[in-house]
């Protein structure tokens, strides 16, 4: 109706030139998601290389194009640092577009796996498997300062208390007449709730049981084998694909939820399972591995800054940013006091809070 | 074209509307009149089938729209809510997002061409790749309205889009509203403080009072006593070259 009013009216070569101009610019963003594939197909490179044994480029393409091979090459590419790497690849996009997916259908910049609790419940069901079942009752040994006896009953037990914090908060989203303000500040509330509950656990435990516990929280990606892995990867590939589906039902979100309404989508609906998709994958990421901070929260923002509030772009340039900066943290966790390897957890908080006061200053600039 | 049949609204038990029917045609620009909070707001979600109406219905072009699916509305109705925010994207971005009931999840061609046909219409290729962020509050008025265009719809509903611009770029936006409305056969639907401006630009009045319709109808309806028992005020209305104004006195005590 509208064109073919229109068209008469203007001339077809100012036409074109419009829709072009705007294509010409979408096709810009597409390349920072190149770069920082490269970067991280070169960070991915790097990461296989550090390590206390010195492996020469020849060695390792070798090992990575013959999976047959025996040998310690082959023992340390194949089952250390290739999992360690493609963990960090894995967690960090599945994180990254987690809390870009969080941020939107939560209206909160602050919006993260670490701000409505997820993260807390994981660690409150690590801390009950390792002190009240008992999943880490153990000896301290030569290698190893604490040991968990049965890591999968922890693992489990992390993931159903994630689960219990993405139900609780599911379903105040889905209360009407409830803010996403006040699932944000419910969010709050649930991690401080777990982290009492998590303390009240730890006051009646021994102090090797402590440790377990504690240990357990340090977001660590040593705890990622090749099963491991494909989970996390199933589960962040279902949540992006799901997002990617419903990348324009994101942006009609940013404008608020009557705006989207008006433009045909269930607010709702959208709000809920996009909730529930992310807080799979996180809740799955963090019993793996622990709780890694920062990531969910720096990733979106970095990338923004670069493709803008575009959900089209946006999520996979926020899978990408978060496993560049898992991985170059992980990296950084390995060569900082050799031959001790840090928790990456530690790393990307102390990477993470001065990163992000940067990205606050940078914004009001703008 | 558009007509409402005994539409009524409440919320958490608590009526807001109540039986409100009109119908207004083609090429119609109609004000919505009434004091804070008598729920035209309301209405206009409830038109558009954002809050769900007790009992009455909404036809548009003789469908009923209860019907339909959001999809199927958006495509038929246009609607600009009271506040609107910024997002860091380009004008395009944010207009093109309007074509969202048309192209389920992939853009076409199409889109592009109706944005594009819709932004030289309102005079904004220059805009067309800046940063939303980056606009006058008159700017992102008009990206909002180009937005609403582009969905091509039948009926436009918008909730104060005036209220915080400046005089010129009140008058301005007033005017592209009747252009479109008039050149598109549009019916549109605009909620309106300035009893001025609305003379001045509407056609059709729809004055409510306390959730109900108190009157509908064209320049007839706006007379010195229907603006004393809406707004409770005193007011005189005065032609001044041939344009009408509308001065109030004060309010009836």
């Amino acid at each position: 109706m509208i064109s073919s009013v229109n068209t008469a009216g203007s001339s077809p070569s100012a036409t074109s030139s419009l829709a072009d101009d705007y294509l010409r610019l979408l096709r810009k963003k597409n390349l920072f998601g190149l770069t920082l594939l490269a970067l991280l197909i070169f960070a991915a490179g790097f990461s296989l290389r550090t390590g206390s044994l010195a492996l020469p480029w020849s060695e390792i393409l070798r090992a990575l194009g013959d999976w047959e091979t025996t040998g310690r090459t082959a023992h340390v590419i194949h089952q250390i640092r290739l999992p360690r790497t493609a963990a960090a690849i894995l967690a960090g996009g599945s994180l990254g577009i987690a809390g870009a997916v969080m941020q939107n259908v939560l209206k909160n910049p602050l919006a993260s796996p670490f701000t409505i609790g997820v993260s807390q419940g994981a660690a409150f069901g690590a801390a009950f498997a390792i002190i009240f079942l008992g999943a880490g009752q153990t000896h301290s040994s030569a290698s190893s300062a604490v040991t968990i006896d049965l890591p999968n009953l922890v693992v489990l037990c992390a993931f159903v208390g994630a689960l219990l914090a993405v139900i609780f908060i599911l379903m105040l989203a889905s209360l009407k007449g409830v803010t996403t303000e006040a699932v944000i500040l419910a969010g709050v509330a649930l991690s401080a709730f777990f982290g009492a509950a998590t303390m009240l656990l730890q006051y009646f435990a021994d102090d090797v049981q402590v440790a377990a516990s504690v240990f357990w929280t340090f977001g660590d990606l040593g705890k990622a084998g090749w099963t491991e892995n494909i989970l996390i990867g199933i589960t962040a590939l279902v949540a992006f694909a799901f997002f990617l589906i419903g990348r324009w039902e994101h942006n009609a979100l940013l404008w608020g939820d009557e705006v989207a309404a008006s433009l045909g989508i269930r607010v709702r609906h959208l709000r809920i399972t996009a909730m529930l998709f992310s807080a799979l994958a996180v809740a799955v990421t963090t019993a793996f591995l622990g709780i890694i901070g920062f990531i969910g929260l720096m990733a979106p923002h970095l990338a923004r800054l670069f493709v803008g509030n575009d959900y089209r772009y946006l999520l996979i340039s926020s899978a990408l940013t978060g496993a560049l900066l898992l991985l170059v943290s992980d990296i950084i966790s390995r060569i900082l006091i050799p031959p001790v390897i840090l928790p990456v957890g530690i790393i990307t908080s102390f990477a993470g809070a001065p990163l992000f006061l940067y990205l606050l200053t940078r914004r009001r600039k703008n | 074209m558009l007509e409402l049949n005994e539409l009524c609204f409440a919320f958490n038990g608590t009526p807001i509307l109540q039986d409100i029917s009109f119908r207004l045609g083609r090429g119609e620009m109609a004000a919505l009149l009434g004091v804070n909070g008598c729920g035209k707001s309301t209405l206009l979600k409830t038109i558009n089938g954002i809050l769900k109406p007790k009992q009455g219905t909404v036809m548009v072009e003789g469908v009923a729209l209860n019907g339909l699916s959001g999809k199927e509305i958006a495509r038929r109705i246009g609607y600009m809510p009271q506040k609107s925010g910024t997002v860091l994207c380009t004008v395009f971005d944010a207009v093109l997002l309007g074509r969202k009931p048309h192209f389920g999840r992939t853009v076409t061609p199409r889109d592009l061409e109706v944005v594009e046909d819709v932004l030289q219409r309102l005079g904004m290729e220059q805009l067309a790749l800046r940063e939303t962020t980056e606009l006058s509050g008159g700017e992102l008025q008009k990206v909002v309205i180009a937005r609403a265009l582009v969905q091509e719809p039948k009926v436009l509903l918008l909730d104060e889009p005036v209220n915080h611009l400046d005089v010129r770029n009140q008058l301005e936006t007033m005017s592209i509203l009747r252009e479109v409305t008039q050149d598109l056969d549009l019916l549109t639907i605009t909620v309106l403080h300035d009893l001025t401006i609305a003379l001045r630009y509407a056609d059709r009045f729809v004055l409510i009072k306390d959730g109900g319709l108190h009157a509908c109808g064209d320049r007839e309806v706006m007379t010195p006593g229907a603006i004393r028992d809406v707004f409770g005020m005193h007011a005189t209305i005065h032609d001044i070259d041939g344009i009408p104004v509308v001065l109030p006195l004060g309010s009836v005590q």
